[in-house]
């Protein structure tokens, strides 16, 4: 009990101002509509947004549950493959050299650009969403976790190499532990990008998500059920975050500050 | 039982002599110290015993056996701790155990009760000081199953102060369980303290000066630091160490 109402205090105290900041613009913007009598299909109000969030629930709970799903799978593979990518790339430096700038240069072409091709190739199924969502996450956690398993304290790897481990030792042991901390901060980073492959993939051609649900609205200039996807692409974006947060929390206790240290 | 021999051994890097003709031999639980300036090059030495590279001439035996190039025949502690952030004290220790597929968690306890570390078992090393960290390094070479311990200057980072109380602590626990023990230092004190014989290096390319067998009765007490002896025998060595100065 206390220490529910201790944590609550310290939420409140990380937090509070941001809330009173987004209290405020809602504020202003409710106001705005209101004092110079801006259209519904121009700007909706908050309150009106609200209503709509509320009363809309079943009509568009269906598009949220699968959206949720397919940024889930998509985040899935895509941080399974980036994952892997980056362990062999680390593990074959020759490889890397060829192969790295390439990684670099696919970042380069939008993702926007290569959705009607894969729509081409694959059709409208699952297959060119996840691949979609794919594309977009795996990039920041190669990126991230090859620069982790780079950075691996020398003095350690020094220590390892002297007392005799393995390579196999080395990497399991130090390099992939030393590079956790950089792999949740890509994972943190792919985890929103993931919600957005997700509707961008649906606006392509899909029977459900918040992405279809988006270009209804937006064909019908039900601009306040726009507003009512933006705000769940929003909360599903959070929640991701909150639980890749949660997640490091909780494998990196203890040795924040340590790693601090040795850097 | 390990017996440490190092033959004619010669290593230059980019075309610089670094080693040349460096022999000795160390005897079964016999704590030997090598003396020389700093950038001697005591580390390749090091170095090249643990294995991480190869000497361009000589070789080492350990028991009769040539160890020339191989790792992990050694124990080792390092000038910096080297602890790992993400494991407490006691998985830090049997890290090199570990390597080795030998963990014993029991011994590894006792080791740490001995040594004074008993209460911080969980704490991450992060949460100790300089001192205990270097303590839990020792132990942690201690419990690797190798008999042969090489130490590279493992105090020079810390106070004077703290320095002494190590010093003190490792004679303490190296005296209950004697491994042979190859010791770099650039403090003819601390040599002197703990050392049964004392092995001074020339520099630029080290080459081995002169030997020293020291009659200092064991177990040490830290009176000893203050005996009319001491002095005498730190005068010997702080001389053969001007000549070296004087010759180069």
């Amino acid at each position: 009990m206390n220490t529910n109402k201790m944590k609550r205090n310290r939420i409140i105290a990380n937090h509070g101002s941001s809330f009173v900041v987004i209290l405020c613009i809602l504020l202003f913007w409710q106001a705005s509509t209101q004092i110079f009598t801006i259209p519904t299909w121009l700007l909706p109000a908050p309150t009106v947004i609200l209503t709509e969030a509320v009363a809309g629930w079943p009509n568009y709970q269906h598009h949220l549950i699968s959206t949720t799903k397919l940024a889930l799978l998509g985040l899935f593979i895509g941080v399974s493959v980036g994952l892997l990518v980056a362990i062999v790339l680390h593990l074959l430096p020759k490889v890397k050299r060829a192969v790295y700038p390439l990684l670099i240069l696919s970042q380069n072409i939008p993702i926007i650009v290569l959705a009607p091709l894969l729509v081409i190739w694959f059709g409208f199924g699952v297959m060119p969403k996840v691949i979609v969502i794919t594309l977009v996450c795996f990039f920041p956690i190669v990126v991230a976790t090859l620069d982790g398993l780079r950075q691996t304290n020398p003095e350690l790897m020094h220590y390892m190499r002297m007392i005799g481990a393995s390579k196999q030792q080395i990497f399991l042991k130090l390099e992939f532990l030393h590079a956790l901390p950089a792999i949740f901060s890509g994972l943190k980073i792919s985890g929103t990008y993931s919600v957005m492959g997700a509707v961008i993939s649906e606006w392509l051609g899909a029977n459900q998500g918040i992405g279809v649900y988006m270009t209804l609205a937006q064909s019908s200039f039900r601009t306040d059920r726009v507003f009512v996807a933006i705000v769940y692409i929003m909360i599903l974006c959070m929640i991701l975050f909150v639980i890749i947060q949660t997640l490091e929390k909780t494998w990196l206790k203890g040795r924040e500050k340590g790693r601090m240290e040795h850097e | 039982m390990s017996e440490l021999t190092v033959s004619n051994i010669a290593k230059s890097f980019a075309k610089q002599l670094v080693l040349d003709d460096i022999t000795f031999t160390i005897n079964d639980g016999e704590f030997v110290s090598l003396l020389g300036p700093s950038g001697s090059g005591k580390s390749t030495l090091f170095h090249l015993i643990g294995g991480m590279y190869r000497p361009d001439r000589g070789a080492f035996f350990l028991d009769g056996k040539e160890i020339t190039g191989k790792r992990g025949v050694i124990s080792y502690m390092p000038q910096s701790p080297s602890l790992f952030p993400w494991r407490n004290v006691l998985s830090n220790v049997i890290l090199g155990a570990e390597i080795h597929r030998k963990v014993d968690k029991d011994k590894a306890r006792e080791m740490l009760k001995k040594a004074g570390l008993a209460n911080y078992e969980n704490a991450y090393p992060h949460e100790l000081s300089g001192g205990m960290r270097q303590r839990v390094a020792f132990v942690r070479a201690l419990l690797s199953p190798q008999d042969f311990i090489c130490l590279d200057e493992p105090f020079s980072a810390l106070d004077e102060f703290t320095r002494l109380d190590m010093q003190t602590w490792l004679l303490d626990i190296w005296e209950k369980n004697r491994k042979s023990v190859l010791f770099i230092t650039h403090s003819i004190e601390e040599a002197l303290y703990l050392s049964d014989r004392i092995i001074v290096l020339s520099s630029n390319p080290a080459k081995i000066k002169r030997e020293f067998d020291l009659p200092f009765q064991r177990p040490r007490e830290q009176s000893l630091l203050l005996s009319k002896d001491f002095f005498e025998w730190k005068r010997k060595i702080y001389q053969e160490l001007e000549q070296l100065k004087v010759n180069s």
